[in-house]
């Protein structure tokens, strides 16, 4: 079987990402499933209970100092060798990024945020603001996909993975964009939120930053992420990495609870393929109860405090 | 500091908006300035405020794009280049890439500013295909931008925080609608706009053959698209003091909680 290369979304501070499982169980359906792992723990055993034949280890030495370009070389030269029926990133920044650089290096089509992968390396995509559902392929070189996190439920297929350190062999040109400095702003224990399957977000009804708390306080019960419209990110409610929408982040948990959000269209693109949504807020005119699999109507700052409440009743 | 920005003309995100029978953008709806771009213009007009220099629009899009052009121009750049040719519609990104990079080649830019997605394609590959193939840095997703002589500093949002990136000029910046206000054009600059130069490129100018760019040349295509179903509203109740209680009801029976 032909082998199929997924580029892991992994770290020591976080591990192994979900996007990397769901990749892992996409590509079994295209070959057999190698990852490639940035940095310097191959996570043998995790990628193994999902299937991976092969992890292929890229130490982080002269890789973790730059924007994308090393890794984009790295992989290259890797794709050239092995010759992959597919490549499978998470559509991540990140991940589209290399995947572009990945494109032009090897003149191949790159189809990004994919939402499912067919066998046969076609892959579904969700488009303008997820109204319309696109199947397209690539028609040269190797394909390379990028999926959306949390567009499948990951399954385990035991297997026990060969490590092969790989070479890193980068360029001047790879080494332009030299990271100096990483600042962290907001650390918490909250998952991230394009991963998570429980968000929780707040809108411009949520009135000012202090009471974003509320917001936080029901995410936390939940056990979700928490997120922001652009409205309440305008407004300075809340940092703009946390924006849901577009100009923001894709989501698609399992469950979307949306606090004094009206549901404009460049919302809803960013979390219209969630699977189950839940709104409050006080018109009952707003659009988001248009997709809402139940909305309630009333003041956010009556309903959440009650709604806290009857959740720590029943913890 | 001689500084290009790319603009694009997208269907209006706020309307209805189609792929076509082949499976390309319908832009003959309404049309807009991509809204982020208007976010990189107001940049390169404020480093052109401190280091002096030009700036130059650059597009490539049908003959309607040019409305995209004039609208930018009104915010005070100088001039605009504009890439059109009857092999273009359909091109795919790498396609577009390769077009726009020999663009760029003409201009001779220290500085190439893009908006950190447009709202049509939201694929963000532009910024890293163009300095793949100029061997340039790529810096993206900027929410700050520092020039010092040659040198180039942003800082870069991270789902954490930011990232203090740093390259030497020539290099293609990204940035997000968080790195300032852009400004609203004044009569003045809309009258001015549509006097300025908008230099028109074709393919054969660039020494792109027609085969490599378009439907033709796309390295990939669309099989079939359709209408995502509309999601159905499910149940909504009003607040009459268990609003809360409902919810986690709800909640509760879908597992949620």
């Amino acid at each position: 079987m032909a082998e199929v290369l997924v580029v892991a979304e992994a770290s020591a501070a976080a591990g192994v990402k979900k996007v990397t499982l769901e990749m892992l169980t996409a590509a079994r359906t295209i070959g057999s499933p190698s990852v490639v792992v940035f940095g310097d723990e191959p996570f043998a055993d995790k990628l193994g209970e999902h299937g991976a034949e092969r992890v292929y280890l890229a130490g982080a030495a002269d890789i973790d100092d730059f924007l994308v370009a090393p890794k984009a070389t790295v992989l290259a030269d890797l794709i050239r060798r092995v010759r992959p029926a597919a490549v499978l990133l998470a559509s991540t920044q990140e991940g589209k990024e290399i995947a572009g650089r990945l494109a032009v290096k090897l003149d191949s089509g790159l189809l990004t945020d994919a939402v499912a992968v067919a066998p046969d390396g076609t892959a579904t995509q969700a488009v303008f603001a997820g109204q319309v559902i696109v199947t397209a392929r690539v028609r040269r070189g190797v394909p390379l996909i990028t999926l959306r996190p949390n567009s499948l439920t990951p399954s385990p297929a035991p297997a026990t993975p060969v490590v092969e350190p790989l070479a890193v062999a980068v360029t001047d040109a790879d080494r332009l964009a030299r990271v100096t400095e990483r600042v962290v702003e907001r650390k918490g224990a909250r998952p991230e939120l394009t991963e998570a399957s429980i968000v929780v977000s707040g809108g411009r009804g949520v009135g000012s930053a202090d009471s974003f708390a509320l917001v936080e306080e029901l995410a936390d019960l939940l056990g979700g992420a928490v997120g922001a419209s652009r409205a309440a990110v305008d407004s300075g409610f809340y940092p703009h990495q946390f924006q849901v929408g577009q100009t923001g982040k894709t989501v698609s948990p399992q469950l979307y609870v949306a606090l004094g959000i009206s549901g404009a269209i460049q919302h809803r693109a960013g979390m219209q393929t969630s699977k189950t949504i839940v709104a409050v807020n006080k018109d009952p005119e707003a659009p988001i109860f248009e997709l809402a699999d139940f909305g309630v109507v009333g003041d956010l700052f009556k309903v959440v405090p009650q709604a806290a409440d009857e959740i720590r009743k029943r913890a | 500091m001689n500084i290009v920005v790319l603009v694009k003309q997208v269907p209006d995100s706020g309307g209805d908006r189609r792929l076509t029978a082949d499976g390309t953008t319908d832009r003959s709806g309404g049309n807009v300035l991509n809204e982020m771009d208007e976010y990189a213009v107001e940049e390169a007009l404020r480093l052109q405020a401190a280091h002096g220099g030009t700036v130059t629009l650059l597009t490539m899009g049908p003959e309607t794009a040019v409305e995209a052009l004039r609208k930018a121009l009104a915010m005070g750049p100088d001039a605009a280049v504009h890439v059109i040719d009857d092999a273009l519609p359909g091109s795919c990104a790498v396609a577009t890439s390769k077009v726009l990079a020999a663009a760029l080649r003409t201009l001779d830019a220290d500085l190439v500013i893009a908006g950190a997605e447009s709202t049509d394609g939201r694929v963000q590959v532009m910024p890293h295909m163009l300095a793949e193939r100029l061997g340039i840095a790529a810096l993206t997703g900027a929410r700050k931008v520092t020039v010092d002589g040659s040198a180039l500093t942003i800082e870069r949002q991270t789902d954490g925080g930011y990232e203090v990136v740093t390259a030497a000029t020539p290099a293609v910046v990204s940035v997000w609608d968080t790195i300032n206000d852009p400004r609203y054009p004044s009569f003045k600059g809309i009258m001015a706009a549509k006097k300025k130069p908008v230099r028109r490129l074709s393919l054969a100018d660039l020494g792109i053959a027609p085969g490599e760019v378009g439907v033709a040349g796309a390295s990939s295509e669309v099989l079939a698209h359709d209408r995502r179903p509309a999601r159905s509203a499910g149940a909504t109740v009003a607040d009459e003091g268990a609003g809360g209680v409902r919810l986690v009801e709800y909640l509760t029976a879908e597992k949620f909680v």
